[in-house]
């Protein structure tokens, strides 16, 4: 007698995902995440569909979208800077720290430097990417002398870094005029970067933004360093076989990424405050929010470009429910919360396919 | 008849749309060794997988001992008493065999289990250093670890996958004697493997998948060498490759007295010396775990010389990148080393020569591209598409694509080890011929523990032991049977 084999659901591991299995898995997610999120709103007593119309009509609006595009900006470029770190197999954590001490970096020329003027803002570019750099530079120093594990170190030091930003704005650097408040004077106009009029859009950086992650994509992709930093990923050991400079493509790579965290911080005191802050109103997190947008992103620096502007949106849609339906901060990061990690459950779910039979 | 241990009935598995097993038929009795014949890629693993739970079948049904039984991982398999040794071994790298092997068995610990665990493999003439970290084992020795996990868990059936890949002559004969004991204790075996002679030698019966299918099931009285091969892969082929003596040239690697030590600071190479010129193949025999690793790491720059010199082309090696400019390494390590899994197919092609195809530190991609096409085809690596991670590939596609990148870079001295290790007949064959050609220009070393292979390829041939040439012999004046005794220990310098 024949038995009939008992139907079961079966998962298997995908052997490829295309393109297409990708990208609707994604735009699968975001759906998913938004009937997750409105529970979260019916819990809290708010329609969520009127949530929803709120947030999306406020945000697809002409100023809706340039504080979306202003958000952007700084994760953009953190973002970037990490897919080259990530590509390279160092996992930097310290996005943060190396955007909050550009910004350091680009305060001292604004503020405290005798320069002539036209050379002001590019000059506190530079240093601010210097700065940067310098910043990510010490934990791949620490990970290639000492060995010492570059996930710690580099969170450790956006401690550090916040510290230092506290430090100069409530003592050294605290401003003349602002009466008693942490923060420094207001930048000479020398020093600030143009804005679209009407917004905060500061446009130099965002076009640099763009501009980095098409020449990380090439740099990735195209060139034979970047071909080298990407074995370098695979360990020491490998890149040791192959003849491949280990250290210096790690260094490298830690520079490029420090560098552009940096930049993006100068984008925020040059662009959006056009003064130094206190840490944590320089950086709302966005050199970790730029963690998530290069996974997001597929590792890719043209993928960046749609992760990013959908965390900016994310931001900015946090900010709407924050301000016009008075939820608290609480309440409205915890939607941001769950939209991310619903993104990234399914993400991790498309790499199976389910069969039933 | 003997009792039934197992059947399977039916058994088909689909990947995407190709179909890995077929609608196969396979049976087990008490205290008999099956030997499970095939190509790579005919299918044997799939089958076993499902066995062992790992895959599920998409139609078919298995009984145990007669009863209808559903195995949906390898925990059901183990309950069922269904033990496998694994072709390459999945202990725990960071942990001593001792740990390992108390794992297995609730409410043990490395030490109270030992003498359990040494009891048993004395009984089966297992020998193996409790006490040594597993990554510090040769593949040959974890093996051993693996073979002894098994008969800890009792398995009444036990799939051997491959299991003499890795074993000398003297291993095999050791596993064999151990087969027959768990044989005559009413278990049954599952013998896997592409080895006509060894199947010949220990299996009661014999069934050979080809391309998915069963193609036939014969006891093994009724077979013999030539029509296996038949049956294995559908044609006859000329399993002999010809070799002509070629003149030599200029001396290509010169290691002088050289000693090298192992991870745990002892001595594995202990004063060993040769050379090889173009237009031999130098061979080197032995058993894995008798220094030619370290001698091979040191070598290639990947291991530091204690004492004593390594040159090329009379200068000498201090690193990869120093061997690089002369030597292709084809490393036994193919997953990690060899080809890096995430990276893509084409990435992996292009390793060792990116530079190659560099502009101003850019890199001539449509160039790459058709460059590692024609690579890909002239080595026969079957691959869906270049863009897609190395690490999709099986196994004998992997050691292909190892192959095709470096052998094509026309270097003066070539190293290889085992470099057809898990490929199968036809396979090898292209890779003996291959080697034979490459002759022609380069010098070679080879490291093989298969005896079959060093005897046919070698001009010249070293056997190690303990860190040591016990002797280097002209191909002309090889006898086997004498280098099996080498190379197992019974002869000395």
């Amino acid at each position: 007698m024949k038995i009939k084999w008992v139907p079961c659901i079966k998962v298997e591991r995908r052997e490829e995902q295309s393109l297409l299995v990708r990208i609707v898995f994604r735009i699968l997610a975001v759906i998913l995440s938004f009937l997750f999120s409105a529970v979260i709103f019916a819990v809290s007593g708010i329609d969520p569909w009127y949530a929803y119309m709120l947030i999306f009509t406020r945000s697809f609006t002409y100023t809706g979208l340039t504080e979306i595009a202003t958000k952007l900006i700084p994760i953009l470029i953190c973002t970037v800077g990490l897919t080259v770190a990530f590509k390279t197999g160092i996992w930097n954590i310290g996005a943060e720290g190396q955007l909050l001490l550009g910004a350091v970096g680009a305060t001292w020329i604004a503020l405290f430097v005798n320069i002539y003027e036209p050379l002001r803002l590019p000059v506190a570019l530079m240093v601010g990417m210097v700065f940067g750099a310098l910043w990510a530079l010490i934990p791949i120093l620490l990970k290639i002398k000492l060995n010492v594990n570059e996930i710690v170190s580099t969170l450790m030091m956006n401690y550090i870094a916040s510290g230092i930003v506290d430090y100069l704005v409530y003592g050294p650097w605290r401003g003349a005029r602002e009466w008693g408040f942490p923060y420094t004077d207001k930048f000479p106009a020398t020093a600030c970067f143009p804005i679209i009029p009407g917004t905060r859009i500061h446009w130099p950086t965002l076009l640099l933004g763009i501009l980095s992650s098409i020449t990380v994509y090439i740099l990735l992709s195209k060139t034979t360093l970047g071909f080298e930093m990407r074995v370098c990923s695979q360990g020491k050991k490998v890149a040791d076989y192959l003849g491949v400079p280990y250290s210096s493509r790690l260094i490298i790579a830690m520079v490029i990424s420090g560098g552009l965290a940096g930049l993006a911080g100068v984008g925020e005191v040059c662009g959006v405050h056009r003064r130094l802050r206190y840490a944590s109103s320089i950086s709302s997190g966005y050199g970790y929010t730029a963690i998530i947008g290069a996974w997001l992103g597929g590792l890719n620096p043209i993928g960046s470009i749609p992760s990013t502007f959908l965390l900016a949106f994310l931001l900015t849609g946090r900010d709407i429910i924050q301000v016009s339906l008075g939820l608290p901060f609480a309440t409205s990061n915890i939607f941001n919360g769950s939209i991310l990690l619903s993104i990234l459950i399914v993400e991790a779910l498309g790499r199976y396919r389910v069969k039933v039979g | 008849m003997k009792e039934e241990l197992l059947r399977m009935v039916k058994i088909t598995k689909r990947f995407h749309n190709i179909i890995a097993n077929d609608s196969i038929d396979f049976t087990l009795h008490r205290g008999e060794v099956h030997g499970l014949l095939g190509e790579n890629g005919a299918g044997k693993s799939t089958l076993m997988n499902i066995l062992y739970g790992l895959y599920k079948p998409d139609e078919g049904e298995i009984y145990v001992e007669g009863k209808r039984v559903y195995i949906n991982s390898p925990k059901d398999a183990i309950r069922l008493g269904i033990g496998r040794v694994p072709q390459l071994p999945e202990l725990v790298e960071s942990l001593t065999v001792a740990e390992n092997l108390a794992m297995l068995l609730p409410g043990l610990t490395a030490d109270s289990g030992l003498d359990y665990v040494r009891g048993i493999a004395e009984r089966y003439g297992i020998s193996a250093d409790f006490n040594a970290l597993v990554h510090h084992l040769s593949l040959g020795e974890k093996h051993k670890v693996e073979l002894i996990k098994g008969l800890v868990r009792g398995s009444k059936i036990l799939i051997l996958d491959e299991p003499t890949t890795m074993l000398s002559p003297r291993e095999v004969d050791l596993l064999f004697n151990c087969i027959s004991k768990i044989k005559e204790e009413g278990r049954g075996i599952i013998f896997v493997s592409h080895r006509i002679p060894e199947v010949l030698r220990i299996a009661d019966r014999i069934t050979i998948l080809r391309r998915g299918r069963c193609v036939a099931s014969i006891m093994r009285d009724e077979a013999n060498e030539h029509e296996l091969v038949r049956l294995m892969i559908g044609t006859d082929i000329d399993r002999y490759v010809v070799r002509e003596k070629l003149e030599l040239g200029e001396e290509i690697l010169r290691v002088k007295d050289l000693y090298v030590l192992d991870d745990m600071g002892g001595e594995a190479v202990k004063g060993v010396s040769f050379y090889v010129r173009r237009g031999e193949i130098f061979g080197i025999a032995g058993v894995a775990g008798n220094g030619q690793k370290e001698l091979i790491e040191a070598i290639t720059g990947l291991r530091s010389v204690r004492r004593g010199r390594v040159l090329i082309k009379g200068e000498e090696v201090s690193s990869p990148g120093r061997f690089r400019l002369y030597g292709s390494h084809i490393p036994d390590e193919r997953i990690g080393l060899g080809v890096l899994p995430s990276l893509t197919i084409l990435d992996n092609i292009a390793l060792t020569f990116y530079k190659n195809f560099s502009n101003k530190g850019f890199i001539k991609i449509d160039k790459l591209k058709s460059y590692a096409e024609t690579l890909i085809e002239k080595y026969n690596v079957i691959v869906p598409n270049i863009e897609i991670p190395a690490g999709k590939l099986s196994g004998g596609n992997i050691a292909r694509l190892i192959l095709a990148r470096e052998l094509s870079l026309d270097k003066d001295l070539v190293i290889a080890v085992h470099p057809t290790f898990g490929l199968d007949i036809a396979s090898t064959n292209r890779i003996r011929k291959l080697m034979l050609e490459l002759r022609k220009k380069s010098a070679i070393l080879l490291v093989s523990e298969d005896l079959e292979e060093i005897l046919q390829l070698s001009d010249r041939i070293a056997v190690m032991y303990g860190g040591r040439f016990v002797d280097i012999i002209e191909a002309s004046e090889a006898d086997p049977e004498r280098i099996g005794l080498m190379m197992s220990g019974v002869i000395g310098s």
